[in-house]
């Protein structure tokens, strides 16, 4: 088992979190392409597709993925900072607002589709 | 921990062996002031003269005397036993990580300082070359941008926590480290030095500052409260527009 306590600190939950969410997001970019292309195949199969994604597994699963998008546009935000304005320690700061960033355009839209 | 109670002992286990090993128990006395050296040094004094540790200077100046304390790297001549220590009284004592174990606590510091050496960690004067003691003394205002950025490394007494807390020096062993490319970026700021070109080509590429992910545990460990992910960045960014602007040779 890796040993979490040299790891315990803020940023480098920001850096996991930005490393999980590209992994995530990266997995259902297939599925999205497949959306996309669906649409080509005519507008039979995208309204079947659409049907599907209004079950609320689906629902739940989209609003998961906002704040997957979210958090990984946050953390690429942090790293730009860091590597381009160099950003010190005050990051810890921006990580804390990255995060609140993310659950927050979830939340936004979760109050839409809802 | 709370001031502890008269007579009350501390259960201290420590490393013993060289990559191959054990955990071996301790019990020492509980004083209310004491570092984790201090623990160190008493085990060693009365319980067990074969216990291989390193410490010099006891003030941490020399920055020799780093373990990793509790899972978490530090400099125990300057850890407080009663901030480290938890309420059931233990303290779990090993090497630094990511580097080749001597025996017990002593590790093998030679790969962390050869990679001082690859990433150009020595000053290079410009106007004197072969180290020879310059004619004129250089004036580098203090306010100046370069001598700031330079300031801000300058003080790393090359205890190697952060080395020891990086985890991309344990996913690859040709990573120059936080301390290396913090000493670099410290000489690239620093207007006296000649050698920048080759120290920026040193630097570049994998085993150089392209390869941090910014987790910032070096920063977060520096027990000198030196910032070497903010050097990286430094570096990193100095590439970008060097290359972009065709300023690399
Ligand atoms: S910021 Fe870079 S150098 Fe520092 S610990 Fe993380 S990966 Fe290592
Ligand atoms: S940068 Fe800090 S943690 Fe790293 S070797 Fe220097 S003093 Fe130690
Ligand atoms: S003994 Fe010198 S820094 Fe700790």
């Amino acid at each position: 088992m890796m040993d979490l306590r040299p790891r315990s600190h803020p940023t480098y939950l920001a850096f996991l979190v930005h490393r999980i969410s590209g992994l995530l997001l990266a997995l259902f970019l297939p599925l999205h392409f497949w959306a996309l292309g669906s649409a080509l195949r005519g507008e039979e199969a995208l309204e079947g597709f659409l049907r599907w994604t209004d079950q609320p597994l689906v629902k739940a699963a989209e609003f998961g993925l906002v704040v997957l998008l979210a958090a990984h546009l946050a953390g690429g935000l942090r790293v730009l900072a860091l590597e381009f304005l160099g950003w010190r320690r005050r990051q810890k700061d921006l990580v804390a607002l990255s995060a609140g960033l993310s659950l927050a355009v979830g939340l936004l839209f979760l109050l839409d589709v809802l | 921990m709370p001031t502890p109670e008269r007579g009350a002992t501390l259960e201290v286990s420590i490393w013993r062996g060289g990559a191959e090993g054990a955990m071996r128990t301790y019990q020492v006395p509980a004083r209310e002031n004491q570092t984790v050296l201090d623990i160190v040094t008493y085990i060693q004094r009365e319980l067990d003269p074969s216990l291989a540790y390193r410490f010099a200077c006891r003030v941490g100046m020399c920055g020799s005397c780093a373990m990793t304390v509790n899972g978490r790297a530090r400099w125990t001549c300057r850890t407080h036993a009663s901030r480290v220590v938890g309420p059931d009284g233990k303290l779990e004592l090993r090497p630094l990580a990511n580097l080749p174990v001597i025996r017990d606590l002593a590790t093998d510091m030679a790969p962390f300082f050869d990679k001082w050496a690859k990433a150009g960690g020595r000053f290079q004067p410009k106007d004197a070359k072969d180290g020879a003691v310059p004619e004129e003394f250089a004036v580098v205002p203090p306010t100046s941008k370069q001598r700031r950025e330079a300031d801000a490394g300058i003080e790393c007494i090359g205890c190697g926590v952060c080395y020891a807390s990086c985890d991309v020096v344990a996913w690859n062993p040709d990573y120059l480290g936080p301390a290396a490319l913090n000493r670099a970026w410290t000489l690239v700021n620093d207007v006296r030095d000649g050698a920048r070109a080759e120290r920026m080509e040193a630097v570049a590429g994998d085993a150089g500052c392209h390869s941090c992910h910014s987790t910032q545990s070096c920063t977060e460990r520096c027990p000198k409260q030196l910032d070497p992910s903010a050097s990286i960045a430094g570096l990193k960014r100095k590439l970008f527009w060097d290359t972009l602007l065709g300023r690399r040779g």
